[in-house]
């Protein structure tokens, strides 16, 4: 028999979970609601001139090009930087696995980038691809006569803020997989390395059914982190340039919203954000979940 | 015991004596949040000492707020909360949109109210226009003003076999494909850079050859303006840059003044055009060559070159405080524009001294003689009574307005678009905002 507690008052429970409740509201709903609201109205900065305009501010954006053009970036620029760092994770994951010496050396220097800030990451960056000062870019120019220009190909640029982005979330991905693979049983690898399975169909047939948990989540991980958190990136070696090649729906909230004082529209685009990323996420719940083997 | 209560006693007197004092001094204060970081900002800190120490009724408080873009949204948050200082430095774009924020007291008015009688006509008169309303009266104070001006590698230009430039004559365009020519012949990789491409390839152009950048007096004159940037002057101008990338004589270094100004520094390029605050950038990091200054190239159809236009900032009064408080505000402004600070201001940052007195007494103590560089931008800005077209620019959403510029120069540069095609689309984009900004202020 076990013994459970039974507490009658129908108000605990709520007053339990009030606080997280409160946190939620104040720090989630209320801003979340205000963006809503921001959203239909056209409005000076300070506020002082507010017009309500039901759709416009939504209608003006999916009849402007130039966004549109700004979400095929994005989404290029996310499989990008999620493809990139997740298969470069799975690579090292994979090497780093077996067993060699200083391992846990190597393993803790592999962790390291993940600490360097997406702004900081992408200077660094910068320093190595500026045409003008980046240390590899003027190497390449010399050596290889590579006319490499990010400041004034959009294609370079993309690239560069692909790797930036990537590089530094390949860590990240690292130390799942890392994880991951070390909870694989070693008993399976062996039995099959025994009835002939080559290393590479090892991998194939054992390790990533066996990872797939966790390269789904690395997945969903990855793909928020290209959408929101690579702005540092982007404003420090981009700026969204050039030619807005590199603008992305993030940068192009904050341009129009905190540089360009265009509420209404930031708000709006902000909104459109916001259901995009509800809805790959869901996608992903929906149709990538039900491939992934859970092992119970 | 007794003792005890005694000094108790004592010390509750002096308190009182002390708070009372306290009370009966206490000057006003007032805020001012500006955008003036490091060296900059150490120089307004001085500037503010010397007004507080100068008289005991007010006492301003300084405070940066970052960068421009910065300063302008603390701005906002804090009109938004009613919590605004009494003075806050904005840039020069965003003028259309402070001017009809109806949060500003404009500073024709309070200089009145308070009792000033300012002498408008001793200020430069470019920097004033700038910010005018269409009456002919100024909305805010002018703070720091700089203008393009070309810089050139002497080093580079000798070894050419290139004439040296005038410090106060411009020299052609045509002329420019010549120089150019010569030092990508004479070996340089690069003819000229241009940090800034809107302000100064657009704007200034248009300015010093009195096109116009927009309808309605660039915007001076209404809210329903519209671009005009696709005209056939500036979509030549833009054509000639765009053809001299084939063999190097121009090409592109990046938006903002960094990129190019690197080309610079290594000698890759012969020539840059960027502020006149590129000045002290460039004494401190060019240690390898001589360099000069010269005014902005003019076509040679343009017999007498208007005025160049201002970049910088402006300090706005806010609404919603105490006529005695704004007597202190106004006291401030009056201080600072006095000869002596705008003479420090100017030595200082390279900034513009406000007022022609200032600019007098500034050479009649020899100070462009030991500092010829300085005097370039001046000369430049004031060598004509603005028009209606080179005054300045008046536009909503400028900030956006500027980086679609940019947007559409960078496809040119890159082969993606004709200069007419991407000029036009920069005009229709431009346009759009405007009418989005119109409709806000309805």
């Amino acid at each position: 028999m076990i013994k459970r507690s039974i507490f009658k008052s129908r108000l605990l429970p709520y007053l339990l979970i009030f606080p997280q409740i409160l946190v939620t509201v104040a720090f989630f709903y209320w801003p979340a609601a205000q963006g809503l609201m921001q959203s239909f109205l056209l409005s000076d900065p300070f506020g002082l001139h507010n017009t309500f305009v039901w759709f416009d501010n939504f209608i003006a954006l999916f009849k402007d090009p130039l966004y549109l053009r700004s979400v095929i970036t994005t989404l290029l620029f996310s499989a990008a930087t999620a493809f990139v760092s997740i298969s470069m994770g799975l690579f090292i994951a994979t090497m780093a696995n077996r067993a060699f010496k200083a391992k846990a050396l190597i393993r803790t220097l592999l962790i390291w980038p993940y600490a360097v800030a997406p702004a900081i990451s992408g200077i660094l960056w910068l320093f190595l691809l500026h045409p003008s000062y980046g240390v590899v870019a003027l190497s390449i120019k010399r050596w290889f006569g590579i006319d490499w220009n990010p400041v004034l190909r959009g294609g370079d640029a993309l690239v560069m803020v692909v790797m930036a982005s990537a590089w530094k979330e390949i860590s990240y991905n690292f130390v799942f997989f890392m994880a991951g693979m070390q909870s694989i049983p070693k008993s399976l690898i062996e039995a099959a390395a025994m009835d002939g399975a080559s290393p590479f169909r090892r991998f194939w047939a054992i390790t990533m059914p066996l990872l797939s948990p966790t390269l789904f989540f690395v997945t969903v991980m990855n793909i928020i982190y290209a959408f929101f958190e690579t702005f540092g990136v982007i404003h420090t070696v981009t700026q969204g340039g050039p030619g807005g090649a590199t603008n992305t729906l993030v940068y192009k909230v904050y341009q129009d919203g905190f540089i360009g004082l265009n509420l209404g529209s930031s708000a709006a685009q902000s909104i459109v954000l916001m259901s995009l990323i509800i809805l790959i996420t869901v996608l992903q719940f929906k149709y990538v979940e039900r491939k992934v083997q859970y092992t119970g | 015991m007794k003792k005890s209560g005694l000094f108790a006693g004592l010390a509750f007197v002096l308190l009182v004596v002390f708070c009372a004092g306290q009370v009966m001094a206490k000057p006003v204060t007032i805020q001012w949040w500006h955008a003036m970081r490091s060296a900059r900002g150490e120089v307004c800190n001085y500037m503010i000492k010397q007004f507080n120490e100068s008289q005991d009724k007010y006492v301003v408080v300084g405070t940066n707020k970052g960068n421009y873009d910065e300063t302008v949204n603390a701005g906002v948050a804090a009109i938004r909360a009613k919590k605004h200082p009494h003075i806050l430095q904005s840039f020069e774009v965003g003028t259309q949109t402070m001017m009809l924020s109806g949060a500003i007291y404009p500073v024709h008015e309070l200089m009145k109210d308070a009792g000033y009688n300012v002498n408008w006509k001793d200020y430069l008169q470019p920097v004033l226009s700038y910010y005018m309303n269409s009456d002919g009266n100024l909305m805010s104070m002018p703070f720091n003003s700089s203008t393009p001006v070309m810089y050139y590698n002497v080093d580079l230009f000798k070894k050419a076999g290139i004439p040296l430039l005038s410090k106060s004559e411009s020299v052609t365009w045509d002329d420019m494909a010549e120089i150019t020519a010569k030092l990508v012949k004479s070996g340089v990789p690069g003819g000229l850079v241009t940090a800034w491409q809107s302000w100064t390839q657009i704007e200034n152009y248009s300015a010093i050859h009195n096109i116009p950048f927009a309808s309605k007096a660039n915007g001076y004159e209404g809210l329903d303006c519209e671009l005009t940037i696709n005209n056939d002057k500036v979509v030549n101008h833009i054509a000639r840059l765009k053809s001299w990338m084939a063999d190097g004589r121009f090409f592109y270094g990046g938006q903002k003044y960094q990129g190019p100004k690197a080309e610079f520094l290594a000698q890759n390029a012969g020539l840059y055009i960027d502020s006149i605050s590129g000045i002290a950038k460039l004494k401190k990091a060019v240690k390898d060559f001589k360099w000069d200054v010269a005014p902005l190239p003019v076509e040679s159809w343009m017999k007498a070159p208007q005025n160049s236009i201002i970049g910088g900032a402006s300090n706005w009064v806010l609404k919603g405080h105490s006529k005695e408080e704004y007597e202190g505000v106004a006291a401030f402004l009056d201080f600072l524009a006095t000869n002596r600070m705008q003479g420090f201001w100017h030595m200082q940052t390279g900034y513009f001294p406000i007022t022609l007195t200032s600019y007098k007494s500034l050479k009649d103590v020899g100070y462009f003689d030991a500092n010829p560089f300085q005097e370039v931008g001046i000369k430049q800005m004031t060598r004509r009574e603005p028009t209606k077209i080179s005054r300045g620019l008046r536009l909503g959403y400028f900030i956006q307005i500027r980086n679609i510029i940019n947007e559409e120069l960078e496809l040119v540069w890159n082969d993606s678009k004709t200069p007419q095609e991407a000029l036009d689309n920069a005009v229709k984009r431009s346009n759009i905002k405007l009418r989005e900004f119109e409709k806000t202020y309805k």
